[in-house]
């Protein structure tokens, strides 16, 4: 296992270093300049020439990479061209905020999904088996700035249950947020107002963002306990006059939910990424929007810094659920 | 009942409990509290510190928390007193003595007075490094042009000279020639006077790393002014916070909290608003104004800015009188404008927005004519004329021409019912449009300017005052007269000279002016004393409850 874990770690090096070369290029290959957008519209040739001089922006692609890659290694990714803050002081402020909503967003899909799915296949075409399937179905082809407009519309502005954006009413001048995951701030720091605040901030984005995930749950899980159902364990095991609730507990779930922690796994590292959209229209404060304007600026270092630790993470929590794969499931390790 | 169903049933009870709950706590403001007024913007200043900033959303902060030595009366162009109450230049149009308000403090309790003012013009003068930089000192750069010690010899001449305290209330500033621009200009928020004590404690200085600038210097994040409203707290990506000054010298503020929130999205801020989370936005897209009139306050800011097509001369059968007047005549403005343009858009007479000093009615027009314009071409002897037709295709949305390909389209349309050939040239606005109109290789192209600050220079200036590669002419007439009016100290001779000027290049015709744009902003019908700016440099202290 050990073995196992250091190869995929080695592994990364040389996936790191393609991707940053990509990425390198591909935020070079935008069109306009960073300063361009950093000059407006009024900025002459010769202005915008001597801003890249400065920054060296004009030097050749391999001097910059080389320059980028040192600097990289040191956690240093440069400023913000938005906000001329550096890129890794960004990062740890906006973390957090897309963290706890992607952690939110998967609650509701699997807390959801996994029971959905479930009965769906225990009631294998019946009608709830129908309605979950159509369901997941539009669920994983609903555009998800669409959902999240209309559920800002029913929810906030006309039914005025929940705020519309933000992650914390901006009349709450007395909140503390000793760790920046605001729900679990309002606890430690026992304000219940601001617990509940941002928790109810949290509802509608964690519903936009959880609806795929929901909808991919909900699939996994049915076809996993409709496959495990087949199985002639179980049918061994229902025959020796087991409850049905011992049955499914021992042999059905725990079996079918192994494809599901795959997934859930996958998923979390798409929704840390994939906030894009959800954040934007949100106006949540994480890594998502900020991405989503950093392109708009041709804001490079922060695109490069962002996208590459993004991407770290991704592999980081890919290889977490192949480790817990081979821990959940014995045969993994053997093999 | 058996135990999966009371479980099912008791987890559906928790459901709805956690619902509820959450509903109740909604916090749904409704603009309840009338001490806090939050205000949506597009995004977050860099800095709220004035001479590092060029972006209106800075400028709006910063507008709040500091002030300058003269103003715009709130809601229109005219330059009134701030902290010099009043001022005035000497023959030579270079010494200017101004006569500073008593009795003002900055927030830190310290004093302001002349000592004041000159530290921080000296401070600007004397920026070296990365604060020479073009995108950091983009308004020092622009008025003043360089500095004590110019790092890059682009930079020319500074037009600042000197500063003098003669005593605590007069401060003498001299500059290196005579410039009428120069009071208008000091309006910017670019130039607000911060508290040189805490300049000195903070710090402004930056690094550049990474191919990124950086404030070292915590002065930005540390605003000390003199202004109605005192700098609270910034937590980035949340809200800024202001609180009111209740030691201001002049009208105190109305409500006590001014809360700033970025929202980027259009459809977010509306949503935002409707659902009480905030109490007014800017930047209101022109599809949601007709919803939004009845329901809320709609604050119109009236155009400063102008959309033309221009004519380079140098591309021949442009620098033909009559060429360019038969394109003048061949264009559909009004239709244009009516069209695609928002509500409150206007056609442009001339060069100059109708809210800037030295705009005149009494300029030559050109109505919309097709025949006439067959007439010049055939005068012209270009009856079978082909042109180049440059547009933004891409990434050129501007408040003047919101969709330049509409424009471009019709333009087009029309130009071919007099039978002009139009080779269509949309390429990307930067780099490929920017740079081909700057550097005199578009023909004939479609652009536009969004003002500075609310002068005839920033326009006319800005446009006709030497030869441009962008228009390619050699007019003296037109490059002295506004290097006259730029000269000019009186203002009544300097607006009739800016009208004089305003005949001439209408005449001449350079380009053609279409379009003047207002943009928006909302607020709550609980809330009001608000008024639009044309700078949209809005003062937030004259909001009141209703």
């Amino acid at each position: 296992m050990l073995r196992f874990v250091i190869r995929r770690l080695l592994l990364l090096v040389p996936i790191l270093f393609g991707l940053s070369v990509a990425l390198f290029a591909w935020v070079r290959a935008l069109p306009g300049s960073p300063a361009q957008a950093l000059l407006g519209e009024r900025a002459t040739p010769e202005t915008i020439k001597r801003i890249e001089e400065l920054y060296g922006l004009n030097e050749p692609l391999h001097v910059q990479y080389w320059k980028f890659l040192v600097q990289a290694a040191q956690l240093d990714f440069g400023s913000s061209i938005q906000t001329n803050r550096p890129v890794t002081e960004e990062m740890l402020d906006r973390f957090p905020a897309t963290f706890e909503l992607a952690v939110a967003a998967l609650v509701f899909a699997v807390a959801l999904g996994v029971p959905l799915g479930y009965f769906a296949a225990r009631r294998y075409r019946t009608w709830l088996d129908q309605v979950s399937v159509t369901g997941s179905l539009i669920g994983i082809t609903i555009p998800v700035f669409f959902l999240a407009y209309l559920l800002k519309y029913v929810f906030s502005v006309q039914l005025g249950w929940l705020p519309a954006s933000g992650r914390q009413d901006t009349r709450i001048f007395d909140a503390e947020h000793p760790t920046g995951f605001y729900v679990l701030d309002g606890l430690i720091t026992g304000n219940m107002p601001a617990f509940w605040d941002a928790l109810a901030h949290l509802v509608l984005p964690a519903i936009a963002l959880g609806t795929i995930p929901l909808a991919i749950v909900t699939r996994i899980t049915r076809a996993a306990v409709l496959d495990v159902l087949h199985e002639d364990y179980v049918r061994t095991a229902e025959a020796k006059g087991l409850a049905r609730r011992v049955v499914t507990r021992r042999h059905v779930l725990r079996n079918a939910l192994l494809p599901v922690s795959t997934v859930v796994g996958l998923q979390f590292g798409l929704l840390m990424s994939g906030a894009v959209l959800t954040e934007t229209v949100f106006a949540w404060n994480g890594v998502g929007s900020f991405v989503a304007s950093a392109i708009f600026r041709r804001d490079y270092p922060t695109l490069q810094g962002f996208i590459l630790v993004i991407a770290l993470l991704f592999a980081l929590v890919n290889l977490l659920v192949d480790i817990s794969y081979g821990l959940i499931d014995p045969r993994v390790r053997v093999k | 009942m058996n135990g999966k169903r009371r479980r099912r049933l008791l987890a559906l009870a928790l459901a709805g409990t956690l619902a509820g709950a959450l509903a109740a706590c909604g916090g749904q403001g409704g603009g309840g509290g009338k001490d806090v007024f939050v205000f949506g913007t597009g995004s977050e200043p860099k800095t709220i510190y004035g001479p590092y900033a060029s972006d209106g959303e800075t400028f709006r902060v910063v507008r709040q928390i500091y002030e300058g030595l003269v103003t715009n009366e709130p809601g229109t162009t005219k330059i009134v007193p701030a902290l010099a109450e009043k001022w005035e230049a000497d023959a030579s149009g270079k010494v200017w003595t101004f006569h500073l308000r008593q009795g003002v403090k900055f927030h830190d309790g310290t004093d302001f007075n002349a000592q004041a003012v000159c530290f921080n013009f000296d401070r600007w003068y004397n920026y070296t490094g990365a604060s020479q930089s073009p995108d950091v000192t983009y308004y020092w750069q622009t008025v003043f042009g360089g500095f004590k010690k110019n790092e890059d010899p682009k930079l020319g001449p500074s037009l600042y000279q000197s500063c003098e305290a003669k005593d605590p209330q007069t401060a003498v500033i001299t500059l290196s020639k005579p410039s009428a621009s120069f009071i208008p200009a000091l309006s910017l928020p670019a130039f607000s006077i911060a508290s040189p004590a805490a300049l000195q404690k903070y710090g402004d200085q930056l690094t550049i790393s990474n191919g990124s600038v950086q404030y070292t210097g915590k002065i930005g994040e540390n605003p000390v002014g003199t202004g109605p409203y005192k700098f609270k707290e910034w937590k980035r990506g949340d809200r800024l916070v202001l609180e009111r000054n209740d030691e201001y010298w002049g009208e105190k503020a109305k409500i006590k909290t001014l809360v700033f929130r970025a929202i980027s999205d259009n459809q977010a801020r509306l949503q935002e608003l409707q659902s009480g989370g905030i109490d007014g936005y800017d930047l209101v897209a022109a599809e949601d104004i007709p919803k939004l009139r009845d329901q809320y306050n709609l604050l119109e800011r009236e155009a400063l800015n102008v959309a033309y097509i221009g004519f380079n001369q140098k591309k021949k059968p442009l620098d033909d009188i009559r060429v360019r007047k038969a394109i003048a005549h061949a264009i559909n403005r009004e239709a244009l404008v009516k069209s695609k343009y928002p509500p409150g858009a206007e056609v442009a007479k001339e060069f100059l927005a109708p809210a800037i000093e030295g705009w005149t009615p009494d300029v030559p027009q050109y109505e919309y004519n097709p025949d006439k314009a067959k007439q010049l071409l055939a005068e012209a002897g270009q009856t079978n004329l082909t042109l180049e037709f440059w547009y933004p295709s891409s990434g050129g949305s501007r408040p003047y021409a919101p969709d330049p390909s509409a424009n471009f389209q019709s333009f087009k349309a029309d130009l071919e019912k007099v039978g002009i050939k139009v080779v269509a040239k949309g390429v990307p606005w930067t780099p490929d449009f920017l740079g081909a109109v700057d550097s005199g290789k578009a023909q004939m192209y479609l652009i536009g300017w969004n003002a500075d600050f609310a002068d005839a220079d920033n326009f006319l200036g800005v446009f006709f005052q030497a030869e441009q590669p962008r228009f390619g002419f050699n007019n003296p007439q037109i490059f002295n007269l506004l290097n006259q009016a730029e000269q000019e100290t009186d203002p009544a001779k300097r607006v009739e000279l800016y009208q004089q000027a305003n005949k001439v290049v209408m005449d001449f015709l350079p380009g053609v002016p279409y379009a003047h744009t207002k943009s928006y902003l909302v607020i709550r019908k609980e809330f009001t004393g608000l008024k639009a700016d044309p700078l949209s440099n809005e003062v937030f202290a004259k909001v009141s409850p209703a």
